[in-house]
């Protein structure tokens, strides 16, 4: 699963950038390791750039970035939790970067009660990222309701496909 | 005749103002249920005298109106016993055999470069037979006294490119003389028509009542919703997208000029002018959740009507501007409920059905049409105020949007046909429908206008 590589690279990376630190910058001592460690910018100019690195991390954040829900109801699945928790990792890591969660529905309904259902559902996956520790200043909510078909058809299938919120960075 | 004047200034205005493109007319009306109920019309062809015959067939359009109107079954020429042109070529004998109730009849003569003068009479066909079993007529079959007969008629000149409005205001008075209800023949409808291969691909669309004049109002890349009408038929209010968050705009339908009226943080959805056109209705969740609102347009003052964690939204005004419609699913699902706007008591209204949204006040507040969920099917209802009896009206599939004709008559909804998304009619009584298929797109959010 490409999350887990993500989750994978988020805990390996700032191991790397201390290491990749230590060894371009000679003429500093160890005492000032930490400190290092907390410029990372600088250090990775070295080996991936922090814009490589973040384009790598966005990409594959972007493969798995929609949540799907059941029909009327605004409740994260356990099965997105990994998703989410993937999601979380990369913005309290990032906090310059802002994240938008649309809210979609399927086409049953009206259209003025699903943009408030649609609403429902990208603040259940805001509140959630909240609750990861992510900061409120970078989480944003906006609801199509069904406007924004990703499937046009009328069948079940598509129905579930259009029942969803998407983290749009 | 100021009302024609009126009608005539605001033509003009809106031709003049036509800085949108042509959408192509995509409405045709496929008649599908209700038609054997119907009461049998003639609308004799007019006829033409001149030289240059306009394009627009007045009599044509009278016939098409009556039709759809789902009261009236205008004959097939073949049934008419003679062609008369006016009242006294008119052989009430003959007709009498026909079980045909009405005859429509007129001329349009050429009197001027682009100018014709067009006649028109409306007989009742009972009462030129001097009512049942009473004769009035001669052995000719003519009649020979009174004129009760002639229920109306009339004569105005006027240009060959307000031939179709006129016939509309023909139908509305045929309409009113023989249902004592008054025509909404001279309506407008507004939609939104979404064609997802295009780049602008959401499009707010005004026409006619029958689809014909279509005018693009506005063409955006994000979606556009919930158009309504100003009470005084001059302007919309809608849903935008365009700066990636909702917000609501109020343009002019005739000058195409427009201002914003709402951009809070969250949603800002479901406009609804109240009957002065002074405040507008709205659902707003700019503190979290979704509530309804009462905005006065001129201070944009707000007045706060609901407050509960669950989702209240569709607000519509009842016609005496006192209580707020809306739907909540407080209850656990959407359920209609009503507001007093000065006490904020609430009342829940529908308990018929699995859900009811979308609840529409009819123009004389006895009935409220809506969306009703039964056993996962979504269609249009109504509701009888006093009886609280819920009528299910369509059996078409994935209903939404009811708006109902300024006259009480009529209901026009968005629905499926087949795999795309078109706009159909139903009768207030449910027996008569219609279907107004696109040629190309989806058809959503119909509203229908005041009367114009």
């Amino acid at each position: 699963m490409n999350l887990n590589k993500v989750l994978k690279g988020l805990l390996v990376a700032v191991p790397v950038l201390t290491l990749a630190a230590c060894s371009s910058n000679n003429d500093t001592d160890a005492g000032a390791s930490n400190e290092v460690a907390n410029q990372p910018v600088q250090a990775v100019d070295q080996g991936m750039s922090d814009a490589e690195q973040l384009r790598q991390q966005l990409e594959a954040l972007r493969q798995q970035n929609t949540i799907y829900f059941d029909f009327d109801k605004s409740t994260i699945r356990s099965e997105f939790a990994s998703v989410l928790d993937a999601h979380a990792a990369f913005l309290r890591a990032r906090t310059t970067i802002s994240v938008t969660v649309e809210g979609h529905t399927d086409a049953r309904g009206t259209p003025e009660y699903n943009i408030a259902l649609g609403e429902r559902r990208a603040q259940s996956v805001q509140s959630y990222l909240a609750n990861l520790g992510v900061a409120a200043g970078q989480l944003s909510v906006v609801s199509y309701g069904e406007e924004k078909p990703v499937d046009a058809g009328n069948t079940e299938d598509a129905f579930a496909k259009n029942r969803r919120a998407v983290l749009v960075y | 005749m100021t009302m024609i004047l009126k009608w005539i200034g605001r033509t003009a205005i809106f031709a003049l103002a036509v800085v949108a493109l042509q959408a192509k007319a995509s409405l045709e009306i496929v008649i599908t249920e209700g038609v054997d109920s119907a009461r049998p019309i003639a609308i004799v062809p007019f006829t033409f005298v001149g030289q240059n015959q306009p394009t627009q067939n007045i009599s044509q359009i009278v016939a098409a109106d009556l039709m759809r109107s789902g009261k009236f079954n205008p004959v097939n020429v073949m049934r008419m016993p003679q062609q008369p042109q006016n009242s006294s070529q008119f052989n009430a004998a003959a007709w009498a055999k026909t079980g045909i109730e009405a005859v429509v009849m007129g001329t349009v003569k050429e009197v001027g470069l682009d100018r014709y003068t067009i006649n028109y009479e409306l007989i009742d066909v009972v009462k030129a037979n001097g009512g049942v079993g009473q004769p009035m007529m001669n052995a000719a079959g003519r009649m020979v006294a009174g004129s009760n007969h002639i229920l109306h008629s009339s004569e105005i000149t006027i240009a060959g490119k307000l031939f179709r409005q006129y016939a509309h205001r023909v139908s509305d008075v045929i309409y009113e003389k023989l249902t004592g209800e008054r025509g909404a023949f001279s309506t407008k409808i507004a939609y939104v028509l979404v064609r997802d291969k295009q780049e602008y691909r959401y499009q707010l669309v005004v026409a006619d009542y029958d689809g014909e004049n279509e005018q693009v109002l506005l063409r955006s890349k994000e979606p556009l919703m919930s158009p309504t009408w100003s009470p005084d038929g001059t302007k919309l209010a809608y849903v935008t997208f365009e700066r990636k968050q909702s917000q609501i705009y109020i343009q002019d339908v005739y000058t195409a000029r427009r201002s914003i009226l709402t951009s809070f943080k969250g949603i800002n959805s479901a406009p609804i002018w109240s009957p002065d056109g002074r405040k507008m209705a709205m659902t707003l969740s700019k503190d979290g959740n979704t509530e309804i609102y009462v905005m006065d347009i001129a201070s944009k003052s707000l007045n706060k009507l609901t407050n509960h964690r669950a989702i209240d939204t569709e607000p519509n005004w009842a016609p005496d501007s006192q209580t707020v419609l809306f739907t909540s699913e407080r209850g656990g699902n959407p359920q209609l409920y009503t507001v007093d706007i000065n006490t904020k008591a609430t009342t829940r209204v529908t308990f018929d059905g699995e859900q009811n949204l979308a609840g529409k006040f009819t123009p004389n507040g006895q009935a409220i049409v809506m969306v009703n969920r039964t056993n996962g099917q979504y269609n249009i209802a109504r509701m009888d105020r006093t009886t609280r009896q819920m009528q299910v009206l369509t059996r078409t599939y994935l209903d939404e949007s009811p708006s109902i004709a300024p006259n009480g008559s009529m209901i026009i909804y968005s629905t499926l046909h087949g795999s795309s998304q078109v706009l159909a009619l139903v009768s207030m009584d449910g027996r008569f429908k219609a279907r107004l298929p696109a040629v190309n797109g989806r058809v959503k959010s119909p509203a229908w206008s005041p009367f114009l």
